[in-house]
């Protein structure tokens, strides 16, 4: 995969993400959009924070704590500002100055202009956006396209595992998309890349069902 | 800048930091480049052992027994024949009863020493304006008013130190600066020439006056123990540093004492106008005349003062204290802070002003209102406590601090899982620079205790602050409820989670459930809800809960 821009340093990722993003590593000064899925925005800042940086969310009420700390992410490092109003871009970029990735959902809509700017802002700190919504010109936009729940079924088991296809696109006509398989998330909250199941065609394999003790 | 005030802008040799010497506009300077204004020139009047002096009269103890007074469990004032066998401020109770076998000890009480202090107080108030008391010894007023009428700043000085030594104050000091800090250390420092009861700093001289003095005077012995690691010992090293070298080592609380350090009063240069409808008042009915009572009754205001400082994004670092008792008399007091006041400290100056009557409970009668407004305030952001420690903590801590200046105090905080059933309840948000209720220690121990009803599974990234309404709905067309015995009374089929925005059913392709979830069922009020997880067909996770016949979405995998 090509890099449209000379290369900056890449911030420390999951492995999981790494097949899904140019230079297989979160740039500095780099913005992403995760449309849909919660989790998976979380994994993106699961391995800054585990080596030690701090991360920020803004404008995400519902943002799951729990399902963070599985993740991965130090709850001792993260700040959320769950209601910014509609001060959410200045929050942001005052976000980027503390924390190395910030992890927004915009209210409303994103001016060229302001994105151009905070952008700049990004770069000069070595900070990384990554956007629960759409955002223009984001490098990467990573997307679930399959998706499948295992252990539960008709009446019976309980929501356990999920396995997706995330399907990374970038900029149109730059980079061309890739798509990797991913258990978002496994049974213990973590998120990591899947190991691929022998075709069985037909055969009903039947799966203990764990029970977290 | 005036010439000799303040620190040099060099960088102190050793310590390789770029002397770029650019300046930042931040929140403590008016903007860059502007000049500092000129000093209002102060006189603080010190009266030295002042809690041992007002204890022992009160106690009856003659002047050459040596007197001790402790607070939390050690020294915390001792006479002045207790300090010549070494009973010093500091020093635990039993090691000073080992120096000092007829030692004569005695509880701090603070209502009793500002009580000793009230004539004092008053005779000053009536001999110049604009008196601000900072602790029950130690008055500081401007030295304009008084200088002009008596004849200069000496004059003036010397009458006030002679007015407070007539009102039982013996041995009174002053000193004369070009800031409330300097002139403090001018009226604490040892005589040049015996008798002399008047120092007097030049204008701009306060620089050159206070670099010899050591940190400890500061206040503050956590940064004096880091400064001495540095090899720092006195203010002048200290103010010899450059603004922005304080700043990134020890944040905006460091820059606070390194202005005063250098014989600039931060105060003056940061201080904002006060912003109306911060006044707070508490009226009692019927009056009441016990100083303890109205303390006590004014807590609740005191806390509400603090939120809308708070909330205003400011601190108050001058308060007026006004009391109005039942003859319709006011009596009103400026009360300072040597750093800023919280809701405990207000209460202790309403306490004091309260404890300073003539009459030995305190009041000369049942006091009907208590108003409380500040004089003076500064930004929340440069008084905020910050972590000590190393750079990048405290720049975080600046820049949450600064957002918080954007949202409010509330709209910063930082996540902990407490306990509870529900998935919202284990959400604990503690807003940035508290602690959470109890510590974190309560709350890791509440998080550990069992809490049956707690399913299996990894947790939801999407927990809804507020449960959002959904229909199931079974084969019938009926929406799935469930019986007494615990059954659903349908398979679930159809689910709709947006039906107030008209959205569509969808098909179930899986689910699983209901677990129950009994809540309180001891109390009348008990509730008991169902759980039930469903897959719909776009391939997300609902986290369904069904409280009184109907279904609420709990939390989503997302």
């Amino acid at each position: 995969m090509e890099a449209t821009r000379v290369d900056t340093e890449g911030l420390p990722t999951a492995d999981a993400l790494a097949p899904l993003l140019p230079g297989g590593a979160i740039r500095a000064g780099g913005t992403y959009s995760v449309p849909e899925s919660v989790l998976l925005a979380q994994t993106m800042l699961q391995a800054a924070s585990a080596a030690g940086a701090w991360c920020a969310v803004v404008g995400v009420p519902s943002f799951g704590v729990e399902a963070a700390a599985a993740a991965g992410i130090d709850l001792d490092r993260l700040v959320l500002v769950p209601d910014p109003g509609d001060q959410w871009l200045a929050v942001t970029a005052a976000l980027a100055d503390v924390a190395q990735i910030v992890l927004t959902r915009p209210l409303g809509r994103v001016v060229p202009g302001d994105v151009a700017r905070l952008s700049a802002r990004l770069r000069q700190r070595g900070a990384a956006l990554v956007a629960l919504g759409s955002w223009p010109g984001a490098d990467v936009t990573l997307r679930v396209t399959e998706s499948h729940w295992s252990g539960i079924g008709q009446g019976h088991g309980y929501l356990t595992e999920r396995r997706v296809t995330v399907t990374a696109s970038g900029r149109a006509g730059a980079v061309r998309p890739t798509s990797t398989e991913l258990l978002l998330p496994a049974a213990d909250g973590s998120v990591r890349a899947a190991v691929p199941v022998a075709a069985s065609a037909g055969a009903r394999v039947l799966r203990p069902v764990a029970v977290a003790s | 800048m005036l010439p000799g005030a303040g620190g040099s802008r060099a960088g102190l040799p050793g310590v390789g930091l770029p002397g770029s010497g650019a300046v930042r506009a931040d929140a403590l300077s008016r903007g860059a480049g502007l000049p500092e204004p000129p000093p209002t020139r102060t006189i603080v009047l010190w009266c030295p052992d002042w809690p041992v002096i007002a204890a022992a009269r009160a106690a009856g103890a003659p002047p050459e027994q040596p007197f001790a007074l402790i607070a939390k469990g050690l020294v915390f004032a001792s006479s002045a024949s207790a300090r010549q066998v070494g009973v010093v401020r500091g020093l635990r109770v039993r090691e000073a009863q080992a120096r000092c076998t007829d030692l004569v000890t005695q509880p701090y009480d603070d209502a009793l020493d500002h009580r000793a202090f009230e004539p004092v107080i008053r005779a000053i108030e009536a001999a110049a304006p604009g008196v601000e008391v900072l602790r029950p010894g130690t008055i500081a007023l401007r030295a304009r008013g008084p200088a002009r009428y008596h004849g200069g700043e000496r004059a003036a000085a010397t009458i006030l130190a002679g007015i407070a030594a007539d009102h039982g104050a013996p041995g009174v000091r002053a000193g004369v600066a070009d800031t409330p800090f300097a002139a403090e250390q001018a009226a604490r420092a040892r005589p040049t020439r015996p008798g002399e009861r008047v120092r007097m700093v030049p204008v701009g001289g306060s620089g050159s006056f206070l670099a010899p003095l050591p940190l400890g005077v500061l206040g503050d012995p956590d940064l004096a123990m880091v400064l001495g690691r540095l090899g720092l010992t006195t203010l002048g090293d200290f103010a010899a540093l450059t603004d922005e070298q304080v700043r990134d080592r020890f944040g905006v609380p460091g820059a606070f004492l390194h202005r005063l350090a250098g014989g600039r009063d931060p105060r003056e240069v940061s201080a904002r106008d006060v912003p109306p409808d911060l006044e707070v008042q508490a009226s009692f009915e019927p009056p009441l005349d016990r100083a303890d009572q109205i303390a006590f009754a004014f807590r609740r205001s005191a806390d509400e003062f603090a939120a809308k400082l708070r909330a205003a994004g400011l601190v108050a670092t001058t308060i007026r204290v006004g009391i109005v008792d039942e003859r319709d008399v006011l009596l009103e007091r400026v009360w300072a802070h040597p750093r800023w006041f919280d809701a405990a400290d207000v209460v202790d100056r309403v306490r004091w002003q309260l404890a300073g009557g003539v009459d030995p409970t305190g009041l000369e009668a049942p006091v009907t209102t208590v108003v409380l407004e500040p004089v003076a305030v500064d930004d929340l952001a440069n008084h905020e406590r910050g972590l000590w420690g190393s750079g990048p903590d405290e720049r975080v801590h600046h820049g949450l601090a600064r957002v918080q200046g954007m949202v409010g105090h509330d709209g910063v905080v930082t996540p902990r899982i407490g306990g509870g059933r529900t998935l919202a309840e284990r959400i604990v948000l503690v807003p940035w620079g508290d602690a959470p209720a109890g510590g974190e220690r309560a709350l890791a121990v509440v998080r550990d205790r069992p809490w049956p009803g707690k399913l299996p599974g990894p947790p939801p990234a999407t927990v809804l602050e507020r449960p959002r309404p959904v229909d199931v709905v079974a084969a019938d067309g009926g929406s799935v409820d469930v019986d007494d015995r615990g059954t659903l009374t349908g398979e679930p089929e159809r689910f709709r989670s947006d039906g107030d925005r008209g959205g569509r059913f969808s098909a179930v392709t899986a689910w699983a459930g209901p677990w129950p979830l009994v809540v309180r069922w001891w109390e009348s009020g008990g509730r008991r809800l169902h759980r039930l997880q469903l897959v719909d067909d776009d391939g997300r996770a609902w986290y369904l809960v069904l409280a009184d016949h109907r279904w609420w979405a709990e939390a989503i995998a997302t």
